[in-house]
């Protein structure tokens, strides 16, 4: 047996660490496993993103963290080093912002919940309107806004809420180009400031290369990991210099050649069903 | 035909050409929306007026369908005295109790519903099998229960307001998106916060679909309330022009109610627009 003291320095530098975490969905003919097996350690303040085919329980994984979910078996431990703070903020994967609410009532939500008073909330909230380039729509409803901007009071109500770990499930999938780069832009500052641990999935390797300290690349049906790799690109990080870097390039290929199995596999398998 | 589009005929022979002048005040869209604009207004008009003439030539029976003169006629003697300011207040008021004690439950029971399946599941069987009823058929019954004053007309409202409210905010609440309710969770709502900043504005636009349509119930339901054990009211109105052979006055009441109901739905629009801002930003 470890004395406290010693598993307190063992997981000084740890955020989450999951033991064979299994999630098993069962539908009336069949069950399918989503997530078979995870040994997973994050480190605090480490971005790590999340890449593999669709169906490989990514975003089930990020679920189970936020306690949206329940695996089926398995643990997870969560370390937390201030408890005042909430434990998980999510930035939800397609159109998440509530369209009764004004912009700046959206992100506020997470700091209303808990009970912070109206002004301060307001001046946390407009701080990150105002990072966000919302300034002018602070008072304005969801609808007369553009997708792009829907996205960044997504984030903006995750990042206000500041919680110890941060989890974003694809952010910026179903942005353009333009406004994927700049809200990339806009993250890996604020990123930067804060060094919040974070998950990210996305289904863009560039993306993953270009915000991760590390991407872990995931296998579907069932899910499992099958590589981590570790980003060695120094911050603070210039996407368009970094873009152009000969390892970037090389990364690049590597994770390529990872997932180029895993989807191949994955689409054979939609062909044989 | 420019110089430029000859040379272009004379080399391809057949070419489609495509060409605006750049107004951007279109005057003919502007005179089309003003020529919608009075033939909304023409065409009631117009059918008043042949209503006017088919009577005057004796083409239809004045004794059954009167005429728009007669109507008007018999309109303003009522006007004056207060008889129809009064009959048509004492109905407003059986109206607007009636929905208020019908919608509150509805929307409360309704919200319960949709949010908790035990609570569904326990009283959606009854519900299910108390809604089809016509609430006229259960008309006597009421009287007979709640006697012959104002609680049996105001009952009588509420019951019919009830199960549309009831049914609309169930479906409002079942309809709302789940990843709404996953943001609820992972931002820490309690349950009651969950009520208030979910449940309730995210079933909003079906709840108001409820009221409108309870509204429309609750108009019916008023004739049929005054049509016994009532001394005063625009429906019983209606059943005293019966009794008395007056068409003039049913016209009257009828004229009312239409009127009534036009009030009633511009209140409600007004009220959504308040309540549900977010609804009618949108363009």
């Amino acid at each position: 047996m470890e004395k406290p003291k010693e598993l307190k320095a063992a997981y000084q530098n740890e955020a989450i660490l999951t033991e064979k975490l299994t999630k098993v969905f069962c539908t009336r003919s069949s069950s399918i496993t989503a997530l078979q097996d995870i040994n997973l350690s994050v480190k605090d303040g480490e971005f790590l993103c999340i890449v593999g085919p669709s169906g490989c329980g990514k975003t089930t994984f990020l679920r189970i963290l936020a306690g949206l979910e329940k695996q089926t078996s398995g643990k997870v431990y969560m370390i937390s080093k201030n408890p005042e703070k909430p434990l998980t903020s999510m930035v939800f994967q397609g159109d998440s912002v509530f369209p009764w609410m004004t912009v700046r009532e959206n992100v506020e939500y997470g700091l209303r919940m808990r009970g912070v008073p109206a002004k301060e909330r307001r001046e946390i909230a407009m701080k990150y309107i105002k990072l966000m380039g919302l300034s002018r729509f602070a008072d304005a409803f969801p609808c007369q806004l553009s997708g792009g901007m829907k996205q960044r009071i997504n984030v903006a109500r995750a990042f206000v809420n500041d919680p110890e770990i941060l989890l974003m499930d694809e952010p910026f999938g179903a942005l353009d180009e333009q406004n994927r780069l700049i809200l990339q832009q806009e993250l890996l500052k604020i990123w930067e400031g804060t060094g919040k641990t974070s998950l990210f999935i996305t289904h863009s390797i560039d993306e993953a290369l270009i915000l991760g300290d590390r991407v872990l690349v995931m296998t579907a049906h069932p899910g499992r990991i099958k590589a981590i790799v570790s980003v060695d690109i120094p911050r603070p990080r210039d996407i368009l210099l970094l873009r152009s870097s000969p390892r970037f390039a090389q990364l690049y290929r590597n994770i390529w050649h990872l997932l180029q199995e895993e989807v191949t596999k994955a689409s054979a398998r939609e062909f044989a069903i | 035909m420019s110089m430029v589009e000859e040379r272009i005929h004379k080399t391809f022979g057949r070419v489609i050409v495509k060409e605006e002048k750049g107004d951007i005040k279109s005057k003919a869209w502007a005179s089309r929306g003003f020529l919608l604009k009075i033939l909304t207004f023409l065409s009631p008009s117009l059918l008043l007026i042949l209503w006017e003439i088919l009577a005057g030539f004796h083409m239809i029976d004045v004794r059954l369908f009167s005429s728009p003169s007669r109507i008007f006629a018999a309109l303003i003697p009522m006007l004056y005295s207060g008889e129809l300011f009064y009959h048509t207040m004492v109905s407003t008021q059986r109206i607007v109790l009636g929905f208020l004690a019908g919608a509150f439950p509805g929307v409360v029971l309704g919200l319960s519903m949709g949010l908790f399946p035990p609570v569904r599941a326990s009283l959606m069987p009854m519900v299910a099998a108390t809604f089809p009823i016509p609430k006229l058929a259960i008309m006597p019954l009421i009287l007979i229960i709640f006697g012959l004053g104002e609680a049996s007309k105001v009952f009588t409202i509420a019951i019919g307001v009830f199960y549309l409210v009831l049914i609309n905010t169930m479906a409002g609440v079942l309809n709302i998106d789940n990843i709404y309710l996953d943001v609820a969770k992972n931002f820490g709502a309690s349950r009651f916060q969950f009520y208030t900043t979910v449940a309730l504005p995210g079933a909003l636009p079906m709840i108001f679909a409820g009221f409108k349509l309870g509204m429309g119930t609750a108009l019916l339901l008023i004739v049929a309330a005054e049509l016994s054990a009532a001394k005063a009211g625009v429906g019983w109105m209606v059943w005293r022009a019966y009794d008395m052979f007056d068409i003039e006055k049913m016209f009257v009441a009828l004229i009312t109610m239409a009127f009534l109901g036009y009030v009633f739905s511009c209140m409600l629009d007004l009220l959504e627009r308040i309540v549900i801002p977010w609804k009618s930003q949108k363009n």
